[in-house]
């Protein structure tokens, strides 16, 4: 098989226990097991993650930027979802 | 060295020494059953808490005083619903399933903050509970962004972020209430009063009457003790409630510098504990509620069910 047939695959790495897996990047590779050792061998050569997630790229379903403006405009006119709308008197110093 | 070769004994210090380095676990570690039951309890207690609290205010929406009002008190149930989903999730990495939480729910095999017990009677419950409901669960939820189980310390970290304005716009709502005219001074004095000791009541009996609190403090589920996170509480609502020109619904509240903290009165053990078990104003009218909601919104999921069924015929048909 040439390497244009293999799939590709997203690759999330967590840099430490307790954070988020971030993404880091692509590769590909035959199925999931294969790519999660050369995601291990591309991108962790520095210790970057204790833990690494890999999923087929056709897999994720991703909103378009042409729908964004439906997608989140919306929240822009709700100033009112953030604390700072609301002033605190003076004698108050925090809540 | 694989997980099969260790003994119990051997996971459970490899378990709590992960722990004792504030290290955090992370859903597909060994856990000991203990661990994982009493998150199970408490986070999916935290879930259902999010959900039943939309109700008292969820009360208030169609009767809000202007639509400013009106859209700011619908985007903090909106929030709760959000925060529900969330913790949801985020105990769903535990092994349990959400149609099992909501059943417990709706048996009672599992509890909510009792708070949402209390009728919400006047417009001013509204600033109260902002203020101080969520304030009280502020309190807690910023320590719990510290807990040992990591979804569960990342949906902290969200929701404190997000939940930020709620008791700011509760206190907003008192301040309004409180500068306004003679009634509605009255009406705020007494929402604080009918609020105030509940709140207290919600950081849980007292640290030598709490059943699960060693262990939870032991494994860093919990970070802090109720007693402490609770005079916390005391403590920063004191100055809030004289800034509102209102009167302390704790006669015995005082200052100690000694302690550097406020000493205050005794809680009503007995009406806390009567509203845990289900002699509250309004326990069957929430659960009925909820029960009531999940049945009429039956014929949504058996909808999304049959589409989805339609769509996987039509993929195999072309």
């Amino acid at each position: 098989m040439t390497i244009e047939k293999l799939e590709l695959f997203e690759v999330f790495i967590r840099s430490k226990r307790g954070l988020d897996h971030k993404h880091v990047g692509s590769l590909h590779a035959e199925d999931h097991e294969q790519a999660l050792e050369y995601a291990r061998d591309v991108y962790t050569r520095r210790s970057e993650g204790v833990s690494i997630w890999v999923i087929r790229s056709e897999d994720i379903c991703a909103s378009q930027e042409d729908d964004s403006e439906s997608f989140f405009d919306p929240s822009d006119d709700k100033p009112y979802r953030h604390a700072t709308y609301y002033p605190l008197p003076k004698e108050i110093d925090n809540m | 060295m694989a997980n099969s070769d260790l003994t119990e004994a051997e996971l459970e210090a490899a378990f709590q020494e992960k722990i004792d380095s504030e290290q955090k676990i992370e859903p597909k570690d060994w856990m000991p059953e203990g661990y994982r039951k009493n998150l199970i309890r408490q986070m999916s207690q935290h879930a259902h808490s999010e959900v039943i609290g939309m109700q008292p205010e969820g009360n208030w929406i169609t009767r809000a005083p202007s639509l400013r009002r009106k859209a700011v008190l619908l985007a903090k149930v909106q929030d709760e619903a959000g925060h529900g989903l969330y913790l949801y999730s985020a105990t769903e990495t535990l092994g349990i399933s959400r149609a099992e939480m909501i059943e417990a729910l709706q048996t009672g095999a599992a509890k909510y903050a009792s708070i949402f017990n209390y009728p919400t009677q006047t417009w001013g419950d509204m600033g109260a509970i902002g203020w101080l409901v969520d304030g009280a669960a502020i309190c807690n939820q910023v320590s719990l962004q510290r807990t040992s189980y990591g979804p569960y310390a990342r949906g902290m970290i969200r929701i404190c972020k997000e939940e930020s304005f709620h008791q700011r716009q509760g206190y907003q709502i008192m301040i309004e209430l409180a500068l306004g005219t003679p009634e509605q001074k009255q009406m705020a004095q007494d929402s604080l009063n009918r609020f105030y000791w509940p709140s207290l009541m919600m950081f849980g009996p007292h640290d030598s009457d709490s059943a699960h609190s060693a262990k939870s403090m032991k494994w860093k589920i919990k970070r802090e003790t109720n007693d402490d996170l609770r005079q916390k509480f005391i403590d920063q609502t004191a100055p809030q409630i004289k800034f509102l020109g209102l009167e302390h619904p704790d006669k015995d509240l005082k200052w100690n510098a000694e302690r550097g903290h406020h000493d205050s009165g005794e809680i009503n053990w007995d009406e806390f504990y009567s509203v845990i078990n289900g002699n509250g104003h309004c326990n069957r009218q929430r659960i009925q509620h909820h029960v009531k909601a999940h049945e009429e919104g039956a014929w949504v999921r058996a909808a999304m069910l049959a589409y989805k069924e339609k769509k996987k015929k039509q993929y195999q048909v072309d």
